[in-house]
């Protein structure tokens, strides 16, 4: 029976993360030993410098359940993020954000953009033995594109691909029917064993660094190092990484301080100040915008002016401050600074706070004294609702009493998300890759994922020009022209990309963070 | 023979103060319990902040004195859903008996067969959460209680000589079991009141503190534990009050509830 | 000691009928309960399908799992065929994983299920020797003592207890580590951990039951029994252990089997708190993606399991004393 799930582009990311504290980032994303604030901190265990008991191995905890594997279909970023270590695409993603070849060791595009040439590594092997040949990547790559899922692709940017050959043992030649740039990004997409499709959700195999072992739903994934892997230079340091999911943030705490998590990715900045003493701490941003989401169809988030007055009326800046204790980067519009390619930084010093402009504004549309509306807001993000609670205190100024609705995950994505059943809402959205399109394609008027229903022709005109363009520059020049007009329309109020904490036992090194949504593990070892 | 009873004296005192605290909690705050002050982020006990202030700088005393106000709101409304329908529910099947009280008794037995806790999660697992679906929830569910304690009564009663002397006289029914019979039942109704009254905040704490309860903007006593837990270690004042509270809460009307059985022997739970 | 057995089974096998008819009522019930969870979950607003599906599930998709998971037939159908294959052990297929119900509600409940009754052990070990202490000298300083320590202890919600032992013993003393230990690494261990949730959960009880029994068997020695058993000589302990513990034991049995629907919750909210993966943390979780099929299982088996421990109970209390006949 065919996997009747698509996999969503631009994934919402969900981690839980708590408000601020007066302690925070230490700044910069040089990682900050332990107790670097405090004199007397005594060294813990871990710090010896001798392996743990349980031999050359860790254990990450992680917020988010893997609830479903199948690497293509990667339903949200916490899955993608895990994933990455075991399976590759053609190829991967590099810290920097580019992508560099990994199944795949050459490639060749052809002048009109459609026709991308593969040429595949000698040498690369399945985790059960077997070597990667070019059938396997054609039946992945044919799966991505829908042929195990009546036709619907499980890797959207795959609906462009018009198809794909294997000429001879060697090379994989994949043509498109629009030309495109971009389509690299999506050849991240992992290859798997030829017709492994209908079990690939319980038995991972691929040709990571890692191989899978187990997985147990709301408990962990387990997987050990592959001996196999093509590039011994970057094979896995580690023999056994164990990624524990905790869903309860106090549950994270309580694991890192007594010792029995190693590690922790997206700590909420809150409890940074508890653990720090005994880990290494991280700090980055998350590659993605919050935002406090206007549904544009509804009164009177239809009016631009009432929009543009709601985004002087607020104050960014301490948004950042109370919810990632300053340390998220104010975007202004649907790009994260990460995707230095395409952000354009100056977009969100244009609403400064100024509460009389707000006053005027909405006077200007009709509502001097303001008027009543609901933020709703996924209850298990709570760096989610905390924003939306800063925020209600905010607009309280303007005359606007904004009421913080919380609802369940689900019933938010069937509502808010794909109902449109609602009037505000505060959420995160991510990439999966380091193209523009990515954050972009959404606020067209037609896109399914509208989920704001933004509706501006010269956006739609200048993105439809942006996506078919083969010439770099220009494309790049029409997509930050895209930006402009979320910013100047207010579409919603952009606020930030959070920020990101990842916390190590100090014994652990090789930790980098990536410009996109994933998490390495085979760098990271003990000293 | 009755020696004084402690348990009133302290009981009434302490719930006296906890009542007076909560019902401060409801019309005054010495700050407005959601405005948060970028300067005063995580600062401990002080004389501006007696309680401390949590990471978002929100003033800690005000912010337990609203929970406290929602959390005895909460707990006073389930209760009078539960003890007003389970006080009508259980008079007339202890008093008039028959095919219909079976059937309602089996229908207490299988809501009862349950803790209220967790049906509540799954009533509220429907309704989603926030304040009145939780009332709304806890109450039906604390109806079958009541209504088989105060049947228990009825049954006892009912066949009593001056139930039939009143019968005999044409008293009507209504009056009968209101007029004649509810008043021998105080005793047991107060001690019955003070434990689902305990049980009710017992439920709505836990019910908050598991995430499935009340609203982030209207946050009670559980939902402030859950929230300050996490930095127990950096801000313990932010957990600390508010457990204290829930705790002393609980404890004032434990022990008023001791004291009423013991001053008035009504049957024990 | 077989003989006296048989004499104290006699008047069980004369109350038969009145058991089977509770067995029969007892059915009835988890019945009851059964069409209740089957119908909450039918008639609720929202869909499970698009928190299975993802965000961007086409209207087909939509249909094709709807018919797969049988949503599209009318509600007593279902209620039909999930009851009948539930009864076979089938609980139907979990939305939320692609994987079937009992698999991912069995392993939890055994969880939950060790977590109670190490708590009710607990409850046990702590109670009786405080209620005895208790009760020997009323009024005395012991007495009092306990009589204070448990009315304070009867107060802390068990979440709040959980989270204090938790940070106690596992974060400042390090007497544990705050990692769950499966049954599979070892029965040793896996109790040892599972001592600190229950103690959380068997503390605000045993107080409870510590009170109910001091004065239970205060009311016991008030009896002329009692007198009597003095008059032939025996001591003070003798008399409380042989004679006044069965018939104080009465009311602290039925507050006991009333208590397990509580100590059920109870494991539930502390599992929580020791991240243990019981049937607490499905449940919610279940909640929240309206994985409808997982909760409904869970909801039938706890209240199985709170009603046949009410039935063990009554049986109990029966063969403790015969005067009780079938009601």
């Amino acid at each position: 029976m065919p996997k009747l799930k698509k996999r969503a582009l631009l994934l919402l990311v969900v981690l839980a993360m708590l408000p601020a504290s007066l302690y925070g980032c230490t700044g910069g994303t040089e990682p900050t030993p332990p107790g670097a604030s405090e004199s007397g901190s005594q060294p813990s265990a871990a710090q010896t410098g001798e392996l743990p008991p349980n031999g050359n191995s860790v254990t990450v905890g992680i917020a988010q359940d893997l609830d479903d594997l199948d690497p293509q279909l990667a339903k949200t970023a916490g899955i993608r993020e895990v994933l990455f270590n075991i399976f590759e695409g053609l190829v991967k993603a590099s810290p920097d954000g580019s992508v560099i070849p990994a199944v795949a060791s050459d490639y060749e595009l052809s002048k009109d953009g459609t026709t991308y040439t593969f040429t595949l590594r000698e040498g690369v092997t399945f985790h059960n033995g077997n070597p990667v040949t070019a059938e396997d990547v054609v039946y992945s790559l044919e799966r991505c594109a829908g042929s195990e899922n009546e036709g619907t692709p499980l890797v959207s940017a795959f609906s462009n691909v018009s198809s794909i050959q294997a000429p001879d043992g060697g090379h994989v030649v994949i043509t498109l029917a629009q030309p495109s740039l971009e389509f690299l990004n999506a050849l991240t997409a992992p290859i798997i064993p030829k017709d492994s499709g209908p079990t690939i959700a319980k038995e991972l195999v691929g040709t990571g660094p890692f191989r899978f072992v187990s997985y147990a739903p709301q408990d962990s994934l387990v997987m050990e190092k592959y001996d196999g892997y093509w590039n011994q230079d970057k094979a896995a340091r580690l023999d056994k990484v164990t990624f524990k999911i905790i869903a309860d943030t106090n549950a994270l705490v309580i694991g890192l301080k007594g010792e029995t998590l190693d590690m922790v990715i997206h700590l909420p900045n809150t409890l940074e100040a508890e653990v720090k003493d005994q880990f290494t701490v991280y700090q980055d941003t998350m590659k993605l915008v919050q935002a406090l989401y206007l549904n544009n169809a509804v009164k009177p988030f239809d009016n631009e002016l009432v929009r543009q007055a709601m985004y002087y009326a607020i104050d960014v800046e301490a948004v950042i401050d109370f919810v990632c204790d300053g340390a998220g980067v104010a975007t202004g519009t649907s790009m994260y600074p990460a995707n230095e390619k395409y952000f354009l930084p100056g977009l969100a010093e244009n609403y400064a706070q100024d509460v009389d402009k707000a006053k005027e504004l909405l006077a200007q549309a009709g509502y001097p004294d303001g008027f009543s509306m609901k933020i709703t807001v996924p209850s298990n993000y709570k760096q989610h609702v905390d924003t939306g609670l800063v925020l209600a205190e905010q607009l309280k100024a303007v005359g606007i009493t904004a009421e913080v609705e919380q609802v369940e995950w689900s019933a938010w994505v069937s509502d808010v998300y794909r109902g449109r059943q609602y009037e505000a809402t505060v959420s995160g959205i991510a990439a999966d890759d380091m193209t523009a399109r990515e954050m972009l394609v959404r606020y067209m008027t037609e896109d399914r994922k509208n989920f704001i229903a933004f509706s501006d022709p010269e956006y739609d005109e200048v993105l439809a020009k942006a996506l078919s363009s083969i010439d770099g520059e220009e494309q790049t020049a029409l997509y930050q022209r895209a930006e402009e007009i979320l910013n100047e329309r207010a579409a919603s109020l952009w606020l930030q990309d959070m920020c990101d904490l990842v916390v190590m036992n100090p014994a652990l090194d090789g930790f980098t963070f990536y410009s996109t949504y994933v998490l390495d593990m085979s760098t990271i070892g003990y000293r | 023979m009755k020696k004084r009873s402690w348990y009133l004296t302290l009981g009434g005192i302490l719930t006296a103060c906890m009542l007076a605290f909560t019902v401060t909690g409801l019309f005054w705050t010495p700050y407005v319990p959601s405005a948060m002050d970028k300067a005063a982020r995580g600062i401990g006990p002080t004389p501006a902040h007696p309680f401390g202030c949590d990471s978002m700088g929100r003033d800690v005393l005000s912010r337990t004195l609203e929970g406290a106000g929602s959390t005895l709101t909460i707990a006073l409304a389930v209760l009078a859903v539960g003890a007003v329908c389970g006080l009508v529910i259980g008079a007339l099947c202890g008093y008039y008996g028959g095919m219909a009280d079976a059937l309602v008794m089996r229908l207490c037995d299988a809501v009862a067969a349950f803790p209220s806790v967790l049906l509540a999660l799954v009533v509220l697992a429907l309704t989603g959460p926030g304040k009145y679906n939780v009332i709304g929830a806890l109450g039906v569910l604390f109806i079958p209680s009541f209504a088989r304690l105060v049947r228990g009564e009825f049954l006892k009663y009912r066949d009593r000589d001056f139930v039939q002397a009143a019968k005999l006289m044409g008293v009507p029914d209504p009056r009968i079991i209101f007029v004649h019979i509810l008043p021998n039942l105080w005793p047991t109704l107060l001690s019955g009141l003070t434990i689902g009254f305990n049980n009710a905040v017992l439920a709505e704490a836990s019910m908050s503190y598991l995430g499935i309860g009340v609203n982030a903007a209207e946050p009670s006593l559980g939902y402030l534990l859950k929230d300050g837990q996490g930095v127990l270690f950096t801000l313990p004042w932010c957990a600390v009050f508010p457990g204290l509270a829930a705790i002393l809460l609980i404890l004032g009307v434990s022990l008023l509830g001791e004291g009423i059985r013991e001053r008035m022997g009504g049957t024990a739970l | 000691m077989g003989k006296a057995l048989l004499k104290r089974l006699a008047p069980l096998a004369a109350t038969g009928k009145a058991l089977l008819k509770r067995l029969a009522l007892l059915a009835a019930t988890l019945l009851l309960v059964s069409v209740l969870a089957f119908t909450a979950f039918s008639v609720i607003p929202g869909d499970p399908t698009q928190s299975v599906l993802g965000m961007e599930a086409t209207e087909e998709q939509i249909a094709t799992f709807r018919a797969r998971h049988g949503l599209d037939l009318p509600p007593w159908e279902r209620y039909g065929s999930w009851l009948s294959a539930f009864v076979r052990g089938d609980f139907g297929q979990s939305f939320q994983f692609d994987s079937p119900v009992a698999e991912l509600v069995l392993t939890r409940a055994q969880v939950t299920l060790m977590l109670a009754a190490v708590s009710f052990a607990l409850i046990l070990a702590i109670s009786l020797p405080l209620g005895l202490l208790a009760a020997r000298r009323p009024g005395g300083i012991v007495d009092r003592a306990v009589t204070v320590l448990t009315q304070i202890t009867m107060s802390v919600p068990n979440f709040i207890m959980g989270i204090g032992l938790m940070f106690l013993f596992a974060l400042v003393l390090n007497w544990f580590r705050p990692e769950y230990v499966s049954l599979e690494q070892g029965l040793g261990p896996h109790l040892a951990f599972l001592v600190y949730p229950a103690l959380a959960i068997a503390l605000p009880k045993s107080a409870m039951t510590v009170k109910l029994l001091r004065g239970s068997i205060l009311g016991e020695l008030d009896q002329d029994y009692i007198r009597t058993a003095y008059s032939k000589g025996n001591s003070r302990g003798s008399v409380l252990r042989r004679h006044v513990l069965r018939n104080a034991m009465i009311p602290v049995v039925t507050f006991l089997a009333m208590a397990i629907g509580d100590i059920m919750a109870g494991s539930i909210v502390v599992e929580q708190v020791f991240s243990i993966p019981g049937l607490g943390r499905i449940l919610i979780s279940s909640i929240g993606n309206r994985d409808y099929p997982v909760v409904q299982a869970i909801v039938v088996l706890l209240a199985a399991a709170v009603v046949g421990c009410n039935f063990l109970a009554d049986l109990l209390y029966r063969v403790m004393d015969p005067r009780i006949d079938g009601r």
